[in-house]
């Protein structure tokens, strides 16, 4: 069993139901889709260097805004938490392979083709989506480009990719664990990643309706979001929000689970509060359901309805303050060495508490009256994204990329790298701290000339941190290629059941179960 | 204590002190700092924080914002205190060696519990302000606010007094061909007047897509949603000029819809109003007048300007619109031209219905203007009583 080796040529990663070939092509898809949608950022933050309209028209200004939401929403950020659980779970937990390996080959697969349709959007007449990435109506359904029907199309995928997932991973954790591997003692990887499951399951159905009702608007004659036929604009606020909140949380509690692994690894110290790590994830689960109109503090709500929102959204600072405050015990009192894993994990700790600072002034209805739809939001939504999700990827890919390819990644370029990324974003998105609360709404092509400096300086941060990204694609090409051979354990003592298999990580690892301690 | 160390939890404390201490420096600093205009006229140039505004709201508002930050500001040098201290402190390199300590349910519901404190005592203030903000009852002047792709309409509920107030900045501003003016972008050709010290509601809906109204002086911000109303008040404390942007993506020239309100001592109000009645009074009788071409057409060129030149480009040529050179509609048999104006194209929400935006004068000399310029020459003309004439046949 445990020798045979993978298929020759392009049929194996076609064909496989391999949960590490999955896993590569879902990260190798997810990079791909996050230069893409890097490239995208690229025009806005071009566009955006000094007041005026120098490269771009407006329409495909709004175009670039809207698709790079998409892309880097549906096709970085989440195929790549994907594609690391592929990777990982079933090593973690001492499974031969997910639950249900074919399914997992179709999940991966149909999304190539539903980005495809999205991208070819681009290219069409009277353009791509051009109504932001929350695609508010009516001006995406009465007043939308045509090219809307293969946006709907192409989020019915990539929805129905989620859920597949979604449901092996579920199928995964709870059938597939080693015998004496008991829910608590697994490690908050697979925690997070079962909540977030969960998560999936529970909003992606109402993302699907959402998107149907728009297509039964446009193209089969009913009112759902339309006043003038008894509908109602605001409704379709509601179902998005309903689906959309859950959904940032889908995008950071995995983030959770990678950077409770790393820390204690390079701490040298057990996690502190493993126990209340989990309650918390639970928590903030739960919560996530219950806060949705706090994005909507403007439309109109009776004021029971903003006070109610308003209290359960501040209540999210709980949960998460835990999970701060437990990471920053690890922390203490260990003996901390600062390889790239561990440098990306530090950064996504205080970055993303200054994300939930802004999210938690963001949450005051009546200050949020001044905040809403401006760059405020912009640079707290970019700060738990970018050095919360995407900084928590980049400490995975470190930590794990010599179990997955036997080589270890050259350090120094690996910290290079983390700086490199690290000065570029805050460059970036602190400054919209500023522009935002100084008045720049969001989503605009052009400014007055009072936001011209700071928008200056986050273009010239952009084009650092994208650029930093193509140096990244050549140290893990490198590492891939070559380099010092990692030993099995890679690190000093981690914890986990990664770690006692061979490096690189065997084709098949687990057919039969480990024991656990 | 048992699980840290007598001495280090002094050594802790100590640290803690230090750090506590520093944004307090740092708030003296920027005040001391605070007394050199030049640093004060930088700040403001670049804008670093929010407005603190002209109304009894908007400073509330300024007040809760400052205070949130603070808090956050605080627990920020706490926790990332003690991170730094133990990432300072407990390197390997450093030959520190690593605790065995991985729970403590005391400590676990301490920083549950006093966050939670934390948090009750932000949410009373931000009750309060919310329940004044909602409290429009009373208003002693009514304006709706409608918003269209991409202007603004108010109506003076009760006054008979109604317009349209649009981006007054030049296409060559926007491109580059010309410097920019002061208010580049936040300049309008009719803005939005009322009278300081009153209490003014605004009812603000939509017409086309999702708008919303926002004056960061005033602290107001609405959404405009078709077939709905949403209310908001205000009362100005000071005379001025204020100027703000519509807040939610409306298509593409969203960032190109601005609003000026300019607030004025009671009596100018009076006077500017009485004003506008007369305009409008002028306004009718114009309406059974004859106008020269010369006339029309340099009214028509205005409206263009304000209405048209988004779309069909500022020679005609067409952009998210249709070129207007030489086809179809403003070469062909005028009565169509009339009812694409008057009445939109169906099945095209992106083309206006500008029958209900603008008036029989505009109308006929905007027509006018389209089948005369660009060499597109006509020759022929209408007068407003045509577009009445239209009006009542259809």
């Amino acid at each position: 069993m445990g020798d045979h080796g993978p298929a020759k040529g392009f049929g194996r990663w076609l064909f496989t139901t391999n949960h590490k070939d999955i896993g590569s092509m879902y990260l190798w898809f997810s990079f791909a889709m996050f230069l893409m949608g890097g490239v995208f950022a690229l025009v806005i933050r071009a566009e955006l260097f000094q007041p005026g309209l120098q490269l771009v028209e407006p329409e495909f200004f709004n175009q670039m805004t809207t698709m790079h939401g998409l892309v880097m929403v549906f096709g970085a950020v989440m195929p790549a938490f994907v594609g690391l659980a592929n990777w990982m779970i079933p090593m973690m937990v001492g499974a031969p392979d997910m639950a249900l390996p074919r399914m997992n080959n179709w999940s991966f697969w149909i999304l190539p083709f539903a980005f495809t349709l999205l991208a070819s959007t681009l290219l069409m007449e009277g353009g791509g989506p051009n109504f932001g990435w929350t695609f508010y109506a009516p001006l995406s359904t009465t007043y939308a480009p045509p090219s809307v029907t293969y946006f709907i199309f192409a989020v019915h995928i990539m929805g129905a990719s989620s859920i597949m997932g979604s449901i092996n991973i579920i199928a995964t954790i709870l059938n597939m664990r080693a015998p004496g591997m008991t829910l608590m003692k697994m490690p908050l990887f697979v925690w997070t990643w079962l909540i977030t499951a969960y998560l999936l399951i529970a909003v992606m159905p109402v993302l699907a309706g959402c998107v149907t009702m728009m297509l039964m608007d446009i193209h089969f004659g009913t009112s759902f979001f339309s006043a003038a036929g008894g509908g109602d604009p605001v409704l379709f606020q509601h179902v998005f929000w309903f689906f959309g909140h859950p959904e940032v949380y889908i995008m950071i509690l995995p983030a959770f689970g990678i950077v409770s692994a790393i820390i204690p690894t390079f701490a040298r110290k057990p996690l502190f509060g493993y126990a209340s790590m989990v309650y918390a994830t639970a928590s903030i689960a739960f919560l996530s359901f219950i806060v949705w109109a706090h994005h909507m503090f403007t439309v109109g709500m009776p004021i029971a309805g903003e006070l109610f929102f308003m209290y359960a959204t501040m209540l999210i600072a709980v949960p998460t303050g835990v999970k701060v405050f437990n990471w920053v015990s690890t922390m203490f009192r260990g003996s901390m060495t600062f390889e790239t894993p561990m440098l990306f994990a530090i950064a996504f700790v205080i970055l993303f508490t200054i994300g939930g600072f802004s999210g938690l002034m963001l949450s005051i209805a009546p200050a949020d009256f001044q905040y809403h739809d401006t760059y405020f939001v912009v640079a707290h939504f970019h700060y738990v994204l970018v050095p919360g999700a995407v900084f928590s990827i980049f400490a995975a890919v470190y930590y794990w990329l010599p179990k997955w390819c036997g080589n270890m990644y050259d350090e120094r370029l690996g910290k290079a790298h983390f700086w490199l990324s690290f000065v570029g974003l805050n460059l970036t998105f602190f400054p919209m701290h500023f522009v935002g609360l100084a008045g720049m709404p969001r989503r605009i092509p052009d400014y007055a000339l009072q936001f011209a400096d700071f928008n200056q300086i986050a273009s010239m941060g952009a084009f650092l941190f994208g650029f930093s990204q193509v140096f990244f694609l050549f140290i893990v090409i490198k590492t891939i290629r070559g380099g010092e051979k990692a030993t099995d354990a890679v690190w000093d003592n981690p914890e986990g059941l990664e770690w006692t298999v061979a490096s690189p990580a065997p084709y098949h690892t687990f057919t039969t179960p480990p024991p656990v301690k | 204590m048992r699980l840290i160390g007598k001495q280090l939890a002094s050594k802790l404390l100590w640290v803690l002190g230090q750090v506590l201490l520093l944004p307090t420096l740092l708030m003296t600093s920027v005040q001391a700092f605070g007394a050199s205009d030049a640093v004060v006229d930088e700040a403001q140039r670049w804008g670093l924080n929010m407005t603190e505004g002209v109304t009894a709201v908007s400073h509330e508002i300024y007040d809760l914002h400052m205070l949130i930050f603070w808090i956050c500001v605080w627990i920020g040098v706490v926790v990332f205190g003690i991170m730094f201290y133990s990432m300072i402190m407990h390197r390997k390199s450093s030959g520190a060696v690593p605790a065995k300590f991985h729970e403590s349910t005391a400590v676990e519901l301490a920083w549950t519990l006093i966050p939670a404190l934390i948090l009750v005592m932000m949410a009373i203030p931000a009750t309060s302000s919310l329940i004044k903000i909602y409290d429009s009852s009373e208003a002693e002047i009514n304006i709706k606010i409608v918003g269209y792709q991409w202007k603004w309409q108010y109506e003076y509920l009760g006054e008979d007094v109604s317009f349209f107030s649009n981006l007054t900045t030049p296409q060559d501003e926007i491109y580059g061909l010309a410097p920019k003016g002061e208010h580049y972008l936040l300049e309008v050709d009719e803005p939005l007047v009322i009278p300081v010290n009153k209490k003014v509601r605004f009812l603000i809906t939509a017409n086309d897509v999702l708008h919303a109204w926002w004056v960061p002086a005033l602290a107001v911000k609405r959404d405009a949603i078709p077939g709905f109303v949403n209310d908001a008040w205000t009362i100005v404390d000071e005379p001025g000029i204020y100027r703000g942007q519509c807040a939610e993506l409306c298509g593409k020239a969203h960032g190109f819809m601005p609003i000026v309100v300019h607030a004025m001592e009671e009596a100018d109000y009076a006077n500017w109003l009485a004003g506008k009645k007369e305009e409008a009074e002028e306004l009718k009788a114009a309406m059974s007048q004859t106008f020269t071409m010369d006339e029309l057409y340099a009214r028509g060129e205005k409206v263009y300007q304000a209405n048209c030149v988004a779309c069909h480009g500022a020679n005609g040529g067409g952009g998210l619109g249709p070129s207007l050179v030489g086809t179809g509609i403003t070469t062909g048999p005028i009565n169509a031209h009339i009812n694409v104006m008057v009445n939109g194209v169906a099945g095209n929400a992106v083309m206006p219905v500008f029958g209900n935006q603008l008036n029989n004068i505009d109308l006929a000399s905007v027509i006018t203007f389209k089948r005369n310029a660009w060499g597109n020459n006509m020759g022929d003309q209408l007068q407003p009583v045509d577009i009445l004439t239209f009006k009542k046949n259809q």
